[in-house]
């Protein structure tokens, strides 16, 4: 399986993320924003960091490389697609997952290892978790303060798409506690902690963030088998 | 010169903490009597020919606020068309 992370100038973390897709047992493929072709990967990541120096807006910029375009037809066909931080950003100025990022409620920049609860198991990139189960991954934003209005936020709990909560403290003020999200689809996934700096015991503060990229090879491969399953009839 | 000026503002809804801590910060110059400071943005953009409001509305809620946190406002630079 091809795992793609996303290069914007102003990434930072687009390294660590194709490592985390690595030891996942993934292949990972390094994509260049300028560049529309996704060549061939089966799933995408839209790493951390400060695409086009956050000018204007985190991610607004972004949203439209030429990279992006390609990442937002691919996502509405049904392509797995993570967002961590800047990423989660560029998602929802992209308009596929709803609501914004802010400014941090108390104006300080947070870094420190978080702990979530993950609320929802139905995503390409959380089937691999239990539900309820804890989490602590490293958080680290001056602008991940969830925001939506309030039918949007009553829709996303209704609907089950709130995928991971701050527990233990919410670092930045988001509504409702909201870390991570969900498009309808599921496929679609934006989280401001960063999972993949949590794979390895050397430098991070679990292993925890590996589930992410491990289940969504779990998803590809449950589609693709699927997919001969639905062939063979 | 066909200059069209946006005004960028977070909605009345969205929580502005730059604003509070600004609107914090002015006892401290013995002001008293401000009870509340949101700040926004204002974006100058030329035309080469004619001023555009309508293509001006339209790089405003495609690109320059984001319409689920933001409203805008779009209107001629009066000052700018006088010196032209």
């Amino acid at each position: 399986m091809r795992i793609g992370v996303v290069t914007f100038p102003g990434s930072l973390d687009d390294g660590d993320a194709a490592r985390a897709a690595r030891i996942a047992g993934a292949e990972a493929v390094r994509l260049w924003h300028g560049d529309p072709d996704l060549h061939g990967v089966d799933a995408v990541v839209l790493p951390g960091g400060f695409s086009y120096g956050d000018y204007l807006r985190c991610g607004a910029i972004a949203r439209f490389a030429p990279a992006m375009e390609s990442v937002i037809d691919a996502a509405r066909g049904g392509m797995p697609v993570l967002g961590i931080c800047n990423g989660f950003q560029i998602l929802c100025e992209a308009h596929l997952l709803p609501g914004a990022l802010t400014r941090n409620q108390h104006l300080h920049f947070r870094n420190r290892d978080q702990y979530l609860r993950v609320e929802s198991t139905e995503t390409a990139w959380t089937n691999g978790f239990t539900p309820g189960q804890e989490l602590l991954i490293p958080v680290k934003n001056g602008e991940g303060c969830y925001v939506a209005d309030e039918r949007t936020l009553d829709a996303l709990v209704a609907e089950g798409r709130v995928v991971a909560r701050y527990i233990r403290g919410n670092p930045n003020g988001s509504q409702r506690d909201i870390a991570a999200i969900t498009n309808e689809a599921g496929n679609v996934v934006g989280i401001m902690p960063h999972p993949e700096h949590a794979v390895e015991a050397l430098t991070g503060p679990s292993l925890d963030g590996l589930g992410f990229f491990t289940s969504v090879l779990r998803a590809l491969a449950g589609a693709a088998a699927g997919g001969q399953h639905a062939g063979g009839q | 010169m066909a200059r069209v000026v946006v005004d960028v503002m977070l909605k009345p809804e969205i929580l502005d903490p730059q604003g509070q801590a600004v609107a914090n910060a002015l006892p401290r110059l013995g002001v008293s009597d401000v009870t509340s400071v949101r700040i926004g943005r204002r974006i100058e953009i030329e035309f080469a020919g004619e001023a555009d409001l309508e293509r001006a509305r339209e790089i405003a809620d495609k690109l320059l606020a984001n319409p689920v946190i933001e409203d805008f406002a779009v209107r001629l630079d009066a000052a700018a068309a006088e010196v032209a």
